[in-house]
């Protein structure tokens, strides 16, 4: 069996697989980076906003950021045991990053219910416009790394594509960064 | 070889990632106690200032740590900064292609009207909620 273009062709000084994971988050940069800049145009022209972003619960969204962090921390030990060419120890890791993705998910799901429950929904004015679609917009981003994640770790537990272990890594610290952002704007500038 | 191939050693050398954890781990402690220090002992600028420095300025060091740490940039070729930092650019672009409309609310010859109005209401909707919150929790008492 031939090995995949992705690993074999190189333009750029790096594999075309890594590269495309970086053309992926340059992409990705643009959507949050336009939300997070709007969000800061915004919230300096509008002195209200601090009175709706004291609703947030600061103890929950760094819960969340401490379970980023350490799926963060299992993914990048899941890349090193990749490189050692241990596939089954880096695909324990990938599961649990998994993990970790599932209970920032929990964790959001129990946050919106209990702001929808009180009355906070997402057209109760720009503050919440805002958090719905930013918190939202990254959930789905842990969801799909997540299922990703599963993916190359299934192929890593048999010692096959190793190096999809590092871009799936790449992509989930990106995530990782988004959210290091979105907590202080959220949650702490009150 | 049938498509088992480790990732090639670009990262021969990792460091110690749990270290570099417990570093991320004590400045989110940091960045969330800072402002609520601030808030119960300061006032006015200083007041802001800190939160803006314990809150945003650790949360550039966190995203410092973890992009050369966990992503490696720093052994990336030239490219991967070149291709981040365009996009970086482009918000740069977008923040100062908008931001006058948007963080004034009036100038020249101009007065944003629904914007003012949007702020009034929705203190004024705040201040309401305020007062619904103390009288729900005098009739619980």
């Amino acid at each position: 069996m031939e090995q995949p273009l992705s690993l074999t062709r190189n333009t750029a000084g790096l594999p075309t697989g890594r590269l495309g994971v970086w053309w992926l988050i340059a992409s990705e940069v643009v959507i949050f980076g336009g939300l997070i800049v709007s969000y800061l145009m915004f919230r300096v022209a509008h002195q209200e906003w601090a009175d709706q972003s004291a609703h947030t619960n600061t103890w929950a969204g760094a819960f969340n950021t401490l379970v980023l962090l350490t799926s963060s921390l299992s993914a990048v030990l899941a890349h090193q045991a990749a490189q050692a060419g241990n596939g089954k120890k880096a695909a324990r890791f990938l599961r649990f990053t998994v993990l970790g993705g599932s209970v920032f998910l929990v964790v959001k799901a129990i946050e919106w219910t209990t702001e929808i429950n009180a009355g906070l929904t997402i057209s109760s004015g720009m503050f919440w416009s805002f958090y719905y679609t930013a918190t939202g917009l990254h959930g789905l981003h842990v969801l799909a790394g997540m299922v990703v994640m599963l993916f190359v770790a299934a192929d890593a537990a048999k010692n096959k594509n190793l190096h999809r272990v590092e871009n799936a890594g790449i992509y989930w610290h990106f995530v990782d960064l988004v959210w290091i952002f979105l907590f202080p704007l959220l949650y702490i500038a009150k | 070889m049938a498509g088992n191939n480790p990732p090639e050693a670009t990262h021969a050398s990792h460091p110690n990632y749990v270290k570099i954890w417990g570093v991320l781990v004590v400045l989110l402690i940091a960045s969330v106690a800072g402002p609520m220090i601030a808030s119960a002992t300061m006032s006015g600028h200083v007041k802001t200032a800190f939160v803006l420095i314990t809150a945003f300025g650790i949360a550039l060091v966190k995203a410092y740590l973890v992009a050369v740490n966990f992503m490696h940039v720093r052994v990336e070729p030239k490219i991967v900064m070149f291709i981040v930092a365009v996009m970086l650019g482009c918000m740069v672009l977008l923040w100062a292609g908008v931001a006058p409309d948007v963080q004034r609310h009036q100038g020249v010859n101009w007065d944003n009207i629904s914007a003012k109005e949007e702020i009034k209401r929705a203190l004024s909707a705040g201040a309401k909620h305020a007062g619904d919150g103390k009288a729900h929790e005098g009739a619980a008492h």
